[in-house]
């Protein structure tokens, strides 16, 4: 904005001086925040040491064993999670759909019910039981890849239940793929590592971790680019265009022809 | 010269008006047309909807066809799109890219002109309803009935090749089903869809045929058949609704010129800019978000435009399992089955008008309309119809309903499986009963007057509520109307009583068997003698005594 307004007018504003002050404590405020965050990153501990671990074990026992089994190894109302992996872990207790508030067709997504220490503390809990899948780096969950490449194999991948454009859709008796709108990138990730209750397992043979970080990458363009044509309408498709035009175009102008209608009488 | 002679005529309009009368006879063409009479009713104006929806549906499609191109030969795309550039597509679905972020305008355009289409549809859809529940269609508008019927079924056909021209995944997805549909007709199917796609699905060829009906055939039998239409509204001139002075041989409003050629250019405009508001703030159909198309993906959630989706619904309400093999031949009767309800559904649709004045002998001309409720079986009919109609067109959403609802697919499916077959019939029950029970309010009416809810104490110590009698030109509304009773089966010129007639006997006996009759006058006397205004009977009581 300043230096708009400075190339665009010869004269100097009466504003110049206050958004030059402006500009530079951004600047200089900015890259504090940024180089505390990086540090704060760097500083974050990468390997499970063992007191960690037996903060995961105390958790698990006291929230997943109940249905999971004291060993994890599974009961008559929950699967086995030996050899399921970290990321499947950070997955089901992250998105909040760990613990299960209820049993139905399909375990609902709710508010994390754990902190990130906590999850990470079960997460490598689990994974110390057997080989498993491991949490994605950051590196692979950047959304930097090729959407276009990524849109090609969502939807020859995804799109039949989740929609072309991640919106969600139906599966049978009460089961649904959800809306990937406002997924984070790691889980859209780790959903395709494991494969969580319904969904299949996409593994990095099937496809590579280079073809998931495109998917993620074509999502988020999805998600953070809305429509150029205005309101989405849910990008629910024709029917909700049907359901808009019967409804408030047609209904707009019947009642413009009741209106008209009546001038005369 | 030519000023003089203009200025003694008064002036240059009246000079061009002159010119052209005395070579193309303007004046009469002005006087015929120029002084039919058109009623006022809001419910008049829908079918000047779907023809103003329409013009903007010529006038948006002409602007896309600068810049649409009808080939499927594969390119890689390079334009705007970020998510799109580098893939391969077909040049009709690069070029509506370009269309939608390339060409100034053109994605406005592209949203005018489907939504002017889904319009267009809906608007002539409920011209339609609103034509059969008020009988519109009676003798002698059946024809027109037909033609609009034909019009309805154009649109669909319009819309249709429209949906499948940008050659993205949700259009291909629709015109795999379609193939699909032609697939399962045995025997000239699988041949039927080759000559179709030149080929193999999807070939090289469909959408520039698809291109060619939608631009060139469809628009023009449209246009044709929306001049039969008008032309036949001259013809037999506008109905209107019953009220004092309103009879079957004369028309009831205001002439054409001037007052309905302004007050229709204005509507003109007003569906104009609210198709504009609506195109310019919705998206509809965002084809970038498909991709191009490529025959292995489909995407959940892929519906047709609203105006197919009642043939969509039919093909997923159908009952599975209903494959059987005879003759060397697969019936495939889970899709047979669905096209033949629908086209079954249309068929009587078309017919309705036929049946009707069939089942009643009428052979009158009606040009004063209906109330619905005057009409309890029709009315009835309709609804039981729109009811049928509106299970097929919930059908074609079951996923998104399953979904939005947090219900099961399968739960909703066999619900609306239950709905399509039960549904018309409760809401043939319904309605009939709530006609006649309206038909018998307005009795009581015409009869009684109204309930004015003054309540007035006699004195000698009753108290009564003052019913205001109507006047004659309410009451004109509550009275007129057809009186039809069941008719007998009668023996023929041979003296044998036919199945034909049995069967019409029966039809009759199913249409008029319940009805109220209008208040005749005989009824209406009697009944002012016997409580003629209680209150001046009592009054004069009092005096008499």
């Amino acid at each position: 904005m300043a230096f708009m307004k400075k190339s665009n007018g010869s004269r100097r504003s009466p504003f110049a001086a206050v958004l030059v002050i402006a500009a530079g404590l951004a600047l200089t405020g900015g890259g504090y925040a940024a180089t505390t965050a990086a540090v704060a990153e760097t500083a974050a501990p990468a390997a499970a040491d063992a007191a960690q671990l037996d903060t995961g074990h105390k958790l698990f026992l006291a929230n997943c064993a109940s249905c999971h089994g004291k060993n994890a190894e599974g009961t008559n109302n929950a699967p086995s999670l030996i050899g399921v992996g970290a990321a499947s872990v950070e997955f089901q207790v992250d998105s909040g759909r760990m613990p299960a508030q209820a049993s139905g067709p399909q375990i609902q997504k709710k508010y994390p019910q754990f902190t990130a220490d906590q999850i990470d503390a079960m997460a490598a809990w689990v994974a110390t039981l057997a080989p498993g899948p491991a949490i994605p780096t950051d590196a692979q969950l950047e959304a930097n890849g090729n959407a276009t490449r990524g849109g090609e194999l969502f939807r020859i991948n995804c799109a039949m239940c989740h929609n072309a454009v991640g919106a969600g859709g139906a599966l049978t008796e009460g089961k649904y793929a959800p809306s990937l709108v406002g997924v984070p990138a790691d889980h859209i990730y780790e959903a395709m590592l494991t494969g969580p209750q319904n969904m299949p397992v996409f593994n990095d043979a099937n496809l590579t971790p280079a073809d998931k970080k495109d998917i993620i990458t074509y999502l988020k363009y999805v998600e953070s680019n809305p429509s150029a044509g205005g309101y989405e309408l849910g990008n629910l498709g024709p029917v909700a265009e049907g359901l808009f035009i019967w409804i408030f175009g047609l209904g707009l102008i019947v009642a413009i022809t009741i209106w008209l209608g009546a001038k005369s009488n | 010269m030519s000023n003089a002679v203009q200025a003694k005529k008064g002036g240059f309009l009246a000079g061009t008006a002159n010119y052209l009368d005395e070579r193309v006879g303007v004046a009469g063409i002005l006087k015929e047309f120029g002084r039919k009479i058109f009623p006022d009713h809001w419910s008049f104006m829908l079918g000047e909807v779907a023809l103003y929806s329409f013009l903007v549906l010529l006038l948006s499609g002409t602007f896309l066809t600068f810049f649409f191109q009808p080939a499927m030969t594969p390119v890689i795309y390079d334009g705007a799109y970020g998510p799109l550039k580098g893939a391969e597509m077909s040049i009709a679905y690069a070029s509506t890219l370009d269309i939608s972020f390339e060409v100034r305008g053109g994605l406005l355009m592209r949203q005018v002109h489907h939504w002017s289409a889904l319009l267009f549809v809906a608007a002539a859809g409920l011209h339609m309803l609103r034509v059969f529940f008020t009988g519109a269609f009676r003798k002698p508008r059946e024809i027109n009935w037909l033609v609009g019927f034909v019009l309805f079924v154009l649109g669909m056909a319009g819309g249709f090749t429209g949906y499948s021209l940008p050659d993205d995944l949700l259009s291909g997805n629709g015109l795999r089903i379609i193939d699909g549909m032609i697939k399962g007709i045995p025997v000239i199917g699988a041949y039927t869809s080759s000559l179709l796609f030149g080929g193999e699905f999807p070939g090289e060829t469909i959408v520039a045929r698809l291109y060619g009906l939608h631009i060139l055939l469809v628009p023009a039998l449209i246009l044709v058949f929306i001049v039969i239409h008008l032309f036949m509204v001259v013809i037999h001139k506008h109905t209107h609704y019953s009220g004092a002075g309103k009879r079957d041989d004369n028309v009831v409003g205001y002439p054409l010129m001037p007052v309905y050629v302004a007050k229709a250019g204005g509507f003109f405009f007003i569906v104009f800019g609210v198709i504009m508001l609506i195109a310019a703030t919705i998206t509809i159909n965002p084809v970038w978000n498909y991709g191009g198309y490529d025959p292995s993906p489909v995407s959940a959630g892929t519906q047709p435009d609203w105006y197919i989706g009642f043939l969509d619904g039919a093909l997923r309400l159908a009952p599975t399992h209903l494959e059987v093999t005879a003759g060397g031949v697969t019936w495939a009767w889970n899709i047979l089955l669905p096209m033949i309800v629908g086209v079954g559904f249309l068929a009587v649709v078309a017919l309705y008008p036929f049946i009707e004045a069939w089942v009643t002998g009428d052979k009158r001309e009606h040009h004063v309309l209906d109330r619905p409720r005057n009409a309890p079986t029709r009315t009835a009919i309709g609804a039981a119809g729109v009811t049928f109609y509106a299970a097929l067109w919930a059908g074609a959403a079951t996923d998104l309903i399953a979904t939005n609802f947090k219900m099961s697919l399968n739960q909703v499916l066999t619900s609306m499986q239950i709905l399509l077959i039960v549904g018309p019939i409760i809401a043939f029950f319904i309605t009939k009963r709530l006609c006649l029970s309206l038909q018998r309010k307005d009795r009581e009416i015409v009869l009684h007057g109204r309930e004015s809810g003054r309540i007035v104490r006699l004195p000698h110590g009753e108290y009564i509520e003052v019913h205001e009698p109507l006047d004659a030109h309410d009451m004109y509304k509550l009275v007129d109307f057809a009186d039809y009773k069941p008719t007998l089966a009668r023996p023929n010129a041979k003296g044998k009583i036919t199945v034909g007639a049995r069967v019409r006997a029966g039809l009759s006996r199913f249409y008029f068997e319940d009805r109220i009759s209008p208040v005749g006058q005989i009824e209406l006397e009697a009944a002012h003698h016997d409580h003629a205004s209680e209150l001046d009977a009592e009054a004069h009581k009092e005096l008499t005594n």
